[in-house]
């Protein structure tokens, strides 16, 4: 017996509720491109948060929406910011969009060799497993110096302009425009992702893994297909970084970039895919402002934010954002009128 | 080679000294405390600053370095862990990293970044041959005191009543307290008095392993893989992975110096593949 | 009758215990077979080693006279042996409906779906919505699961199970833990299960397995010890014998 068309028409909308684009998010990123034009003084740190941002995004797609908990991500930053660096020195790909390609699907070809390592064991395994890849690749790098360019990095990279057109100055302009365009592009797959089958069924794998295979789920086929999927992001953050900086060196695959990652998805919160976008934000902020304080002691600073973010409880700091939420809710008068309409069908239900 | 071999065996041996109680941290608590090379730290700069400023003999400076640690162990323990054991692992994790940075950032403002170092009395300097084997005073002390700690606490653990309530404990926290053992109590002890063990594996590791504020993050990796490794529900797992570590560590760095600590990492990885609930442990049931 | 899965010497030791002894099972097509013995018999332990949870250390397990044995759980759910928990195992942050709706985009093996959005499949959420309507959900459709009363989760076990198509579907005590006033849904949504499912019932409680079982199985001690039905195994001694001390049972 074929259910009621309205009672369809709800729960298509029900289902479909997290995907609608929600007010507070479109005026995110008609601030974050306005920024172009309104904040040209700034445009360096934003770069610095846009790839920042984007890098987050990728520890969110595992930690947040797949629950792996990883103190290596900067194994796939790292590596990728590498490709990209060495692709430039050496004219390989002169063309920066296309490197970035590469230097993505480089860092996604480690992601998912690596990706079998996470599947199984528990959280301190895999914890131990992407700490040893990232200081693997660290010491590889330092090993190999004659490419890499070993503990004084890479010197000598130029970065031709984008697209043959716009070329990198040292004001960040094209460096802002650049990275914020692919992060923008790269946030809107994702969003499409996690909103797909596919990214219900991770939210599955998350929340109950038995279960999730007893409707028929391949565990550990998702998980490294989102681990692959992450690692490319996070190859292309570094990569841009590589771009805007014109150099890369050791750090980018040391353990301070992981930690520093997970405290910036921690701060904005992970698991909605703005968290490391906001995270990045106020992270960059709050180094700019404790580094011209204490310039050498800023680790100090990060430190005392993780303990007390987790002596206070990461659920009680976004329950601090509930107003901004339930703000949010009563502005968005289009999903109110939806929820009213499917409320009143419900009632005349026989 | 036989000299390596010695060489390998001290290091390890310090190794397991420092990494021990977080073996037993982690096992009795599963708690993961990344924070746990600072207390080392603290041994060896309390030992440092005994040893340079005040004059005090270097071996007297042991079991006072084991007694800072201890101390600062259960301050820390009390004060600040305990709210954070219920907590996720995640949360766990990102609590005693904290712990790291800002201990490492303090040291470092109080006594600047530069490697310090100890005098050893003369009478432990150098080495003397025994059938061709280059046996270095130092190291033979080290090996001398560590065999002595693992020995007893072996002891403890296995012929003592608190040792088979920590056993007991370890094995099933909820039956243990079910049986009347307060785990609590237990926990906060055997806290400190692994605390106390790294300060006193600093104290010793200044010499051969250098000190400087970057230490505990350096030397994290080390201590995870002996914990991973060795697992967590005996003494000799981590015994027997830490002799492997250093062994390996130190014939890795001379036979071949071009691939140094990746052999380490390697390895690690390996084991982790094949047994993630490490090479020695029984099999968890977590 | 054909047999639509059987065990052959189907046996699991956990060190010294062995948990299954020797089990040689057959469930016919369309069956209503219940599975009873007393606690620790090994009932949940055979579900596991249907279901693929645990290896067998002996025996085979034929689907349709095809050796199943090597298959991991989720491709065993796809061929259509789905299986309910003892203990609910439910998805605490999604709503039935997701819930539902994973199982059947699954089944129809759009899981992989990368781009569309959930929801815009109006076929499949249709499919969703009827389920749910057939186990009395929809009043608590758009909710939390984690937060639904006992009898919901437990009705919503079995809606899950029922959304993957089973061929034979693995009942681990559907009643188990729920209030006396929920029961009888649980028990009306067991009786209103497809015909051509084939259903093995795992129950301790005897009213709902002689109103629904056509053959029973005991299991005592991990083997099988008797096998008939339900009025044969009612009147015989042993059973009664093993039973000695809880609830007598009735013909």
């Amino acid at each position: 017996m074929a259910p009621p068309p309205f009672a369809v028409r709800a729960a298509t909308e029900w289902l479909s509720a997290r995907a609608r684009w929600h007010p507070l998010e479109i005026a995110f990123w008609l601030a974050a491109f306005a920024a172009i034009y309104l904040l040209p003084e700034q445009h360096l740190i934003l770069t610095e948060i846009a790839w920042l941002g984007l890098f987050a995004l990728s520890l969110d797609l595992i930690l947040g929406y797949a629950g792996i908990i990883s103190l290596g991500h900067a194994a796939f930053f790292g590596f990728g910011a590498y490709t990209a660096a060495l692709l430039a020195k050496h004219e390989i790909i002169n063309e920066p969009v296309l490197a970035l390609l590469v230097s993505g699907f480089a860092a996604m070809a480690l992601g998912f060799v690596t990706s079998f390592l996470v599947l199984r064991g528990s959280d301190l395994t895999r914890l131990m497993v992407t700490l040893g890849v990232a200081l693997l690749l660290r010491e590889l790098a330092n090993r190999y110096g004659w490419l890499t360019g070993g503990a004084d990095g890479l010197q000598g990279v130029t970065i031709k302009p984008v697209l043959g057109m716009f070329r990198f100055d040292m004001f960040g302009h094209t460096g802002y425009i650049y990275c914020l365009s692919v992060l923008f592009i790269l946030f809107l797959v994702a969003r499409r992702l996690v909103n797909s089958p596919f990214g219900l069924s991770l939210l599955s794998v998350k929340g109950n893994p038995l279960r999730a295979s007893a409707i028929g789920i391949s565990v550990d086929a998702r998980l490294v297909a989102i681990y692959t999927v992450a690692a490319g992001y996070a190859g292309i953050a570094g990569a841009l970084l590589a771009q805007t900086t014109a150099f890369a060196s050791l750090e980018v695959f040391s353990f301070d970039r992981s930690a520093d990652l997970l405290l910036v998805l921690i701060i904005g919160g992970a698991g909605y895919l703005y968290g490391g976008l906001i995270g990045a934000v106020i992270f960059k902020l709050m180094q700019d402002y404790l580094s011209a304080l204490t310039p050498q002691y800023w680790p100090f600073w990060i430190g005392l934010m993780l303990v007390v973010i987790v002596l206070v409880g990461r659920d009680r700091i976004t329950s601090w954002t509930a107003p901004i939420r339930r703000l949010a809710a009563r502005l968005d008068w289009r999903a109110a009128a939806r929820r009213v309409a499917a409320a009143s069908a419900e009632r005349h239900r026989p | 080679m036989l000299t390596i071999l010695f060489d390998g065996i001290a290091y390890g041996m310090l190794l397991f000294v420092l990494a021990s109680g977080l073996a037993v941290t982690l096992g009795l608590m599963n708690f993961v405390n990344l924070a746990h090379g600072a207390f080392a730290m603290a041994g060896g700069y309390v030992t440092v600053v005994l040893v340079n400023k005040a004059g005090v003999p270097f071996l007297a400076c042991l079991p006072l370095a084991f007694l800072a640690s201890a101390i600062l162990g259960i301050i820390m323990e009390r004060t600040l862990y305990v709210h954070v054991y219920k907590k996720p692992h995640l949360d766990q994790v990102l609590f005693t990293i904290g712990l790291v940075f800002m201990a490492v950032a303090a040291v470092d403002y109080v006594m600047g970044s530069s490697p310090v170092f100890a005098r050893i009395p003369d009478a432990l300097q150098g080495r003397f041959e025994v059938f061709g084997i280059g046996v270095g005073r130092y190291r033979l002390l080290i090996i001398a005191i560590c065999g002595l700690l693992t020995v007893g606490l072996q002891f403890i653990l296995t012929r003592t009543r608190f040792g088979s309530r920590l056993r007991a404990a370890v094995d099933d926290r909820r039956v243990a307290s079910g049986l009347g053992i307060n785990v609590n109590r237990i926990f906060a002890f055997t806290f400190a008095f692994g605390s106390g063990l790294a300060g006193l594996g600093g104290a010793l590791g200044v010499e051969i392993l250098g000190l400087d504020p970057s230490f505990p993050l350096k030397f994290m990796i080390y201590f995870l893989i002996v914990v991973t490794v060795g697992g967590t529900s005996s003494i000799t797992g981590p015994f027997l992975a830490s002799l492997l570590l250093g062994i390996g560590d130190v014939a890795g760095k001379y036979y071949v110096p071009t691939l140094g600590s990746f052999v380490i990492y390697t390895i690690m990885i390996v084991v982790l593949i094949w047994r993630p609930q490490g090479l020695f442990s029984r099999a968890a049931s977590r | 009758m054909t047999m639509v899965l059987e065990t052959i010497g189907l046996t699991k030791q956990f060190g010294g215990i062995v948990a299954s002894n020797n089990v040689s099972l057959q469930i016919a097509k369309g069956a209503r077979h219940a599975l009873i013995g007393p606690n620790g018999a090994g009932k949940t332990t055979l579900i596991n080693l249907l279901t693929g949870v645990l290896r067998p250390t002996g025996g085979r397990i034929l689907l349709d006279g095809e050796d199943i044995g090597n298959l991991p759980p989720h491709k065993r759910v796809r061929l259509g042996i789905v299986r309910t928990f003892q203990i609910n195992q439910l998805f605490g942050d999604l709503t039935p409906l997701e819930t539902i709706g994973l199982a059947v985009s699954e089944r129809r093996g759009q899981g992989l779906d990368w781009w569309r959005i959930v929801g815009s499949r109006p076929d499949l959420v249709t499919e969703a919505v009827e389920i749910l309507e057939r186990f009395h959900l929809t009043d608590v459709i758009d909710e939390r699961t984690a937060v639904l009363p006992y009898g919901k989760q437990r009705l919503l076990e079995i809606a899950v199970a029922i959304a993957c198509r089973p061929r034979v579907l693995l009942l681990d005590e559907p009643a188990a833990g729920v209030p006396e006033d929920e029961r009888h849904e649980i028990l009306a949504a067991v009786a209103a299960l497809p015909d051509d499912v084939s259903v093995l019932l795992i129950e301790h409680d005897m009213d709902i397995v002689f109103s629904f079982a056509d053959r029973i199985s005991v299991l005592v001690n991990g083997a099988l010890f008797v096998e008939g039905s339900p009025e044969e195994v009612a009147s015989d001694a042993r059973v009664k014998a093993v039973y000695l001390g809880e609830e007598a049972v009735d013909a």
